[in-house]
């Protein structure tokens, strides 16, 4: 199922009492989501993320614009007649019901003609269970399971009656690290077994890149890009989504274009053909930095993690951003330990420069 | 280490002075009492030893009337004050405006006294030669005829007994199921919202499970409360309950020890313990019950 | 299905909404003026002369020349003053004496270490189910045979101990960490300061809580009181509002009576209205009348 938003927008009424000003959760939102595919809504906490999930499973009425299910409007249409299955933060299994009534309850509301009989409700509960694997767990308390297993319950729940659309929220943000890899996969799974269009919220990076179709990033209501994850990252409009986007994060440093070249600390890094002169932020992957001697780009050396792929040497440089400058380099690369200093050449296409001021992304050479 | 015992006992000894004088002993005491025949209050002699006291009070009319009396208190007041209270704290929990004034309303039963009260309820469903009083004019207005509920008629003045006490219990009833309700979170009823669960079932399925503990818990001391009921009764009837035909079992107890027809400690002893074997059964029946019918 | 429909389904369930919340508004103001009204009746008979309330056969819903006088006789005709500083004396010392007992005995369960200190807090738990009644007939008796009828030790002695109280105050002692203990130890401190300047002022929401619980118990009390003395001198308002029903003024005076009533009440619903978040708050986590 195909899902629209267009020109989404919530605001809420202040809390504060003394200023009348709305929150503005979600601001003029539109995208589109292709068929089958998994998406994740991938933003700092607190950015409209949940109430993008609310809006689109109709918890909430948005403020203005649309949303559509292929060819339904489904803006004015209350929950439970839209057909989606939400997976909460913490699950909200029923704890006073066991997994099997809690994965037939779903059923057990419908009414009608969609009636279903004892046999029908429970043949749908138990491929439910199988898809996710706790068939053997059916007759526990949700408070006998482990969090990876309630997690399981909470997705069969929400599967059970086959819904247009499943919606995830942060869910596997109650998982251990390691549990929080093993369910990644599987979600993955679920989702290419069921083909069902499947939106997850998560404030995680590395996990909605990790088995996200189309990554949504999100900054304080506002849409930022949106694209496959290694497009998204390797071409961020701006610095918010490049600082965002990749462990260790992006290198930022405050830095000068004068006639085509960017300069760091008065050093001459990269030509930057087509960019007029003027005040700029540079990002730099970790690994855009190539270790040579004689490089143009000169930091103070801290420390040199060894990790057997790759090597990260760590330093400092006084025009940048963060702290520390993390860069990945090939193992094979020796650095001399004893020097105080380390020297960089810059990959082109690693190297992302933005408007100081606005924060976009500025393009040079073939992009601009 | 024995210094530090000898300090802990001293810490605890006033609580232990008071308690053993003033409960401890008088609960061995009071089986001994109940057991003394033709104890005499002012010799301090008895005659003998068994079950008269019991016998006697079984058959006592007024023991019976009370026991009566209690038992159609707490069959209405019970049921009817925990199903009002939820009813209430449901239409409270359902609301943001005014929420505030409303709860605060409804929490001042508590803090008054309930003999100074109970005369407020009296001269309301009081007949005198000067006025009928507001709730029967109230009934006139409807087409009723008057009653008199504090003088009159036997179901008239259990009604208003029954009124005031459940007048009385509601607000730590409605103080303890607001916060129980509230505290069910809302994504359990989002997840059910977006199943398409009905309001009745979300209702039965989901909250009424979830409160469950809260709601035996307030049955239970609901149960325990309303079968020691007494002063509600004094307050609208006045102290010659027996007269009213309106005692509780507590008020025999108190009756047979002090007052007009008091000075038989063994009698009252006795009737204490009969009241006090019967919450005891019925508090392990509830406990039963809610072990088999709260599920976490 | 068309948007039409999904509109009337809509429509529908916005009436429905309005119709339920107008519903609830209305049943909620129905309780609450049935919790209100005898408030109101009291403070309006008080008010209406003794004529006008009794020619009153139906009671007007205002006073129509509001006096004072009631106030006046409930004071001059009845000892009310008396019954008024009769229960202040008995509920500030029976809570007086009782937060002392309660706290000293919740420190040694919470932080000394004595030989038997488990049964003895396994008895103070069970002791915790004897109803009141059962004791009551002995505690009368006692309290005859010492001579102690009409006197405040009478009164006040066998309402002190709580073992709610201690049992409460215990659990909350305890979650003061060790550490703050060893340290105290460290310093030189006495176990009788570490008490008073350390664990009472971090658990003073509790004892708050206990306090204000007490307050309403003694002020309210009847049974015993009623029990134990028969001398008007020291009657509590309880005791003194069945007296003036009984015996009152004279005569069927109920516009003093009332007057009576709303002194008696005033007292606990202003401190209610003081502390209301602390009383409920504290109600819900020890009350236990109802």
């Amino acid at each position: 199922m195909k899902v629209i938003l267009s020109n989404l927008t919530k605001k809420f009424p202040s809390r504060n009492k003394k200023s009348k000003e709305e929150v503005v959760a979600v601001s003029d939102f539109s995208f589109e989501i292709p068929d089958g595919k998994l998406i994740g809504l991938l933003g700092p906490s607190g950015c409209g993320k949940s109430t993008m999930l609310n809006l689109i499973c109709g918890l909430e009425k948005p403020t203005s614009g649309r949303i559509f299910f292929g060819d339904d409007d489904v803006t004015d249409l209350p929950p439970e007649v839209r057909g989606v299955g939400l997976v909460f933060q913490n699950y909200a299994l029923y704890p006073h019901l066991t997994v099997l009534q809690n994965i037939l309850f779903p059923l057990q509301n419908l009414k009608g003609d969609k009636k279903l009989t004892k046999e029908q409700m429970l043949e749908k509960a138990e491929q439910a269970a199988k898809l996710v694997q706790i068939s053997e767990l059916m007759e526990r308390k949700p408070s006998e399971l482990s969090g990876g297993q309630q997690q399981r319950v909470a997705i069969a729940r929400a599967l059970v009656k086959m819904p247009r659309i499943l919606l995830l929220d942060e869910p596997l943000s109650n998982l251990d690290a390691r549990l929080r890899l093993q369910t990644r996969e599987e979600l993955r799974r679920i989702q290419r077994e069921t083909g069902i269009t499947t939106v997850f919220v998560t404030h995680d990076q590395e996990e909605a890149m990790s088995i996200s179709d189309i990554i949504v990033v999100m900054k304080a209501g506002v849409l930022n890009q949106i694209g496959k994850p290694q497009d998204v990252y390797d071409d961020p409009v701006n610095l918010f989504v490049a600082k965002f986007l990749g462990t260790p994060p992006i290198n930022v440093f405050r830095g000068e274009v004068k006639n085509e070249r960017l300069f760091i600390g008065g050093e001459d890094v990269l030509s930057v053909p087509g960019v007029c002169d003027r005040k700029v932020y540079a990002g730099v992957r970790p690994e855009g930095f190539i270790l040579n001697e004689n490089g143009a780009f000169t930091c103070s050396l801290s420390a040199v993690e060894v990790m057997g792929r790759d090597t990260s040497v760590v330093s400092t440089h006084p025009d940048c951003e963060n702290a520390l400058i993390r860069s990945i380099i090939s193992a094979e690369n020796r650095v001399d330990t004893s020097k105080k200093e380390v020297r960089f050449d810059l990959k082109p296409n690693k190297v992302f420069i933005f408007d100081i001021d606005t924060e976009e992304r500025i393009r040079f050479g073939q992009e601009a | 280490m024995k210094n530090s015992n000898f300090k802990a006992w001293l810490y605890l000894l006033p609580a232990v002075l008071f308690l053993g004088f003033f409960m401890v002993y008088p609960l061995v005491d009071v089986f001994v009492y109940s057991f003394e025949e033709g104890y005499n209050s002012a010799s301090q002699t008895f005659m003998g030893v068994g079950l008269y006291n019991y016998k006697y009070v079984l058959h006592d009319p007024y023991f019976l009337q009370a026991v009566k009396n209690t038992f159609i208190l707490v069959i209405i007041t019970v049921p009817v004050s925990t199903g009002l209270a939820l009813l209430i704290s449901l239409g409270l929990n359902s609301i943001k405006k005014l929420k505030e004034l409303y709860q605060t309303i409804y929490f001042l039963p508590y803090v008054t006294n309930t003999l100074a009260v109970g005369l407020v309820f009296m001269i309301l469903f009081k007949k005198t030669a000067y006025t009928d009083g507001m709730v029967n004019l109230l009934i006139n207005l409807f087409g009723g005829k008057s009653v008199d509920f504090i003088d009159g008629p036997y179901w008239a003045k259990m009604f208003v007994l029954c009124f005031y006490t459940v007048w009385v219990v509601l607000p730590f009833k409605i103080l303890i199921l607001t916060s129980a309700l509230a505290s069910v979170k809302q994504d359990y009823y989002n997840a059910a919202k977006i199943d398409g669960t009905s309001k009745w079932r979300m209702f039965t399925r989901i909250t009424l499970p979830m409160i469950s503990p809260m709601l035996f818990y307030l049955i239970i001391t609901g149960f325990i409360g309303a079968f020691k009921a007494y002063s509600d009764a004094v307050a609208l009837f006045g102290t010659n309950l027996n007269a009213a035909r309106m005692n509780t079992i507590v008020g025999y107890v108190y009756d047979m020890l002090y007052g007009d027809s008091g000075g038989f400690p063994s009698y009252a002893s006795a009737a204490a313990l009969i009241l006090f074997s019967i919450v005891l059964t019925i508090t392990v029946v509830n406990l039963m019950i809610s072990k088999k019918q709260v599920h976490y | 299905m068309d948007t039409n429909d999904y509109e009337k389904i809509e429509n529908a369930a916005k009436r429905r909404k309005r119709i339920t919340r107008t519903v609830t508004y209305i049943l909620l103001s129905v309780w609450a003026l049935m919790v209100l009204f005898p408030f109101y009746w009291m403070v309006l008979s008080s008010i209406k002369s003794y004529s006008s309330y009794n020619s009153e056969y139906v009671p007007k819903f205002i006073a129509e020349s509001p006096t004072i006088q009631n106030y006046i006789d409930a004071f001059t005709t009845v000892p009310l003053a008396r019954y008024f500083t009769n229960t202040l004396i008995f509920t500030l010392v029976t809570t007086a004496v009782m937060l002392v007992v309660t706290v000293l005995a919740a420190f040694a369960f919470a932080r000394l270490d004595f030989k038997g200190k488990n049964i003895v807090f396994a008895v103070f738990l069970s002791l915790m189910m004897i109803p009141n009644e059962l004791v009551i007939i002995t505690n009368f008796q006692t309290i005859t045979n010492l001579g102690m009828r009409n006197t405040f030790a009478g009164l006040i002695l066998p309402s002190v101990t709580s073992v709610f109280y201690i049992y409460l105050l215990k659990e909350n002692f305890e979650q003061i960490p060790d550490e703050l203990y060893k340290a105290a130890k460290v310093d030189g401190t006495s176990d009788l300061k570490y008490l008073t300047k350390v664990m009472i002022p971090i658990c003073r929401p509790t004892i708050i809580t206990v306090t204000i619980l007490k307050v309403i118990e003694c002020w309210n009390s009847y049974v015993w009181p009623r029990l134990i003395t028969d001398d008007k001198a020291y009657f509590l308002v309880s005791n003194g509002i069945q007296e003036i029903r009984e015996n009152g003024f004279g005569r069927e005076n109920i516009p003093a009576m009332m007057a009576a009533v709303v002194v008696i009440s005033v007292p606990l619903i202003v401190l209610f209205l003081i502390f209301r978040k602390k009383i409920m708050a504290g109600v819900s986590r020890g009350g236990t009348k109802g």
